[in-house]
């Protein structure tokens, strides 16, 4: 037997990028971001060496959940027309290889993060891999239709571990944070649901509007955007908000209020009429609406930093 | 039987082997600027240090 038979049996090599795509980059860069914002409103400085290590060990344990989601999930991504095109779906790379190489980077970005910042840190990385994986993907996701609702938290606590990489504590601020997320995901998620529902319904995930139905679905989204804007505003009463956090918040809240209102008295034939506008034009919104909020965050940092102050709100945390 | 260097499966994984190589150089490089700075903190603010003091200051 020679070398040159080996190769005949793998059909396909596995480059570097199916691996990448296997961390799914796009969340890595929204966890990336919502990370670093929790890290520049804490009140400690980060030396940038340990800021930016810091960053990578998160991108990596995002990544590695990403990885090990994408294995526990690879029946279902393979129904569903949104993830169809995935490494493990096309035979790109092998179910075990994806599973070896989500537990070993989740391993090392725990490791790495409490040695390069703090141990609290790393337990705070591990905990969201652990809820991410087990409570989220294996658990919930494919028992109940509030699947979206727990899987928003393991999405929501990126921020408090950028906190916790400067301060090695929790306060209210990171936990506001991570409300603001946590309450904007179902709503968000579920306007994608409204017009997706063929997918999931053919891959028997029980998203809100397979189980309980259209006009409940509407209702939930109204009812979670009426939650998330006390929980948007309230950041700007803290030490990381501001005026200007305040007056965009406000803005934007009104905007996402009035979005859930028009998909609550939307009917049928509405939707079939215009093929979800409203529905796909609410989903755009709240990705601006989140983006925001953690974009003015930042500016206030940063005029904080400068000891500017625009129009000065009362601290009341 | 041996593998030869110039075999096809070399050049079939290259790209990911220079892919690996640079990222292991990086954790590497990653690894020696973090251990800098955490060792160029004044021994006695750094709460990890060994000869850590709470009363600085006072020795001064």
């Amino acid at each position: 037997m020679s070398d040159a038979t080996h190769s005949e049996v793998q059909p396909y090599e596995a480059q570097f990028s199916d691996y990448m795509e296997l961390l799914k980059p796009g969340v890595m860069r929204l966890v990336v971001f919502t990370a670093i914002v929790g890290m520049v409103v804490a009140p400690v400085p980060v030396h940038p060496v340990i800021a930016i290590a810091s960053m990578l060990c998160i991108a990596v344990g995002a990544g590695a959940s990403g990885a090990l989601n994408m294995w526990w999930d690879r029946d279902l991504d393979a129904i569903m027309q949104r993830t169809k095109d995935r490494p493990i779906p096309t035979g790109r790379v092998a179910p075990g290889e994806a599973l070896a190489i989500g537990l070993a980077l989740s391993g090392f970005s725990v490791m790495m993060l409490a040695l390069f910042a703090n141990p609290m840190a790393g337990a705070w990385l591990a905990f969201t891999i652990f809820f991410y994986v087990v409570v989220y993907s294996m658990w919930l996701k494919r028992l109940t239709a509030q699947n979206i609702v727990i899987g928003g938290a393991a999405g929501a606590f990126p921020p408090l571990l950028g906190w916790v990489v400067a301060t090695g504590s929790i306060s209210l601020e990171p936990v506001l944070l991570v409300a603001l997320i946590l309450l904007w995901t179902p709503p968000h998620f579920w306007a994608l649901a409204l017009w997706r529902n063929d997918d999931y319904k053919a891959a028997g995930v029980p998203m809100l509007p397979v189980t309980r139905g259209e006009r409940v679905t509407r209702r939930y989204i109204f009812g979670y955007t009426l939650l998330l804007i006390p929980v948007a505003l309230a950041p700007s009463f803290t030490q990381i908000g501001g005026g200007l956090y305040f007056a965009v918040s406000l803005l934007l809240n009104i905007m996402m209020l009035l979005g859930a209102w028009q998909l609550l008295r939307r009917r049928e034939a509405d939707r079939d009429a215009d093929n979800f506008r409203a529905e796909k034009r609410f989903f755009g919104f709240s990705i601006i609406y989140l983006f925001l909020h953690f974009m003015m965050l930042l500016v206030e940092a940063t005029l904080r930093a400068f000891e500017i102050s625009l129009f000065a709100l009362p601290i009341w945390y | 039987m041996a593998i030869h260097p110039g075999h096809e499966l070399h050049s079939r994984r290259k790209g990911r082997n220079v892919a690996i190589g640079l990222l292991l150089g990086g954790f590497v490089a990653m690894i020696f600027a973090v251990t800098i700075v955490k060792l160029s903190k004044p021994q006695n603010v750094d709460i990890n240090a060994p000869n850590y003091s709470t009363n600085i200051g006072e020795n001064e």
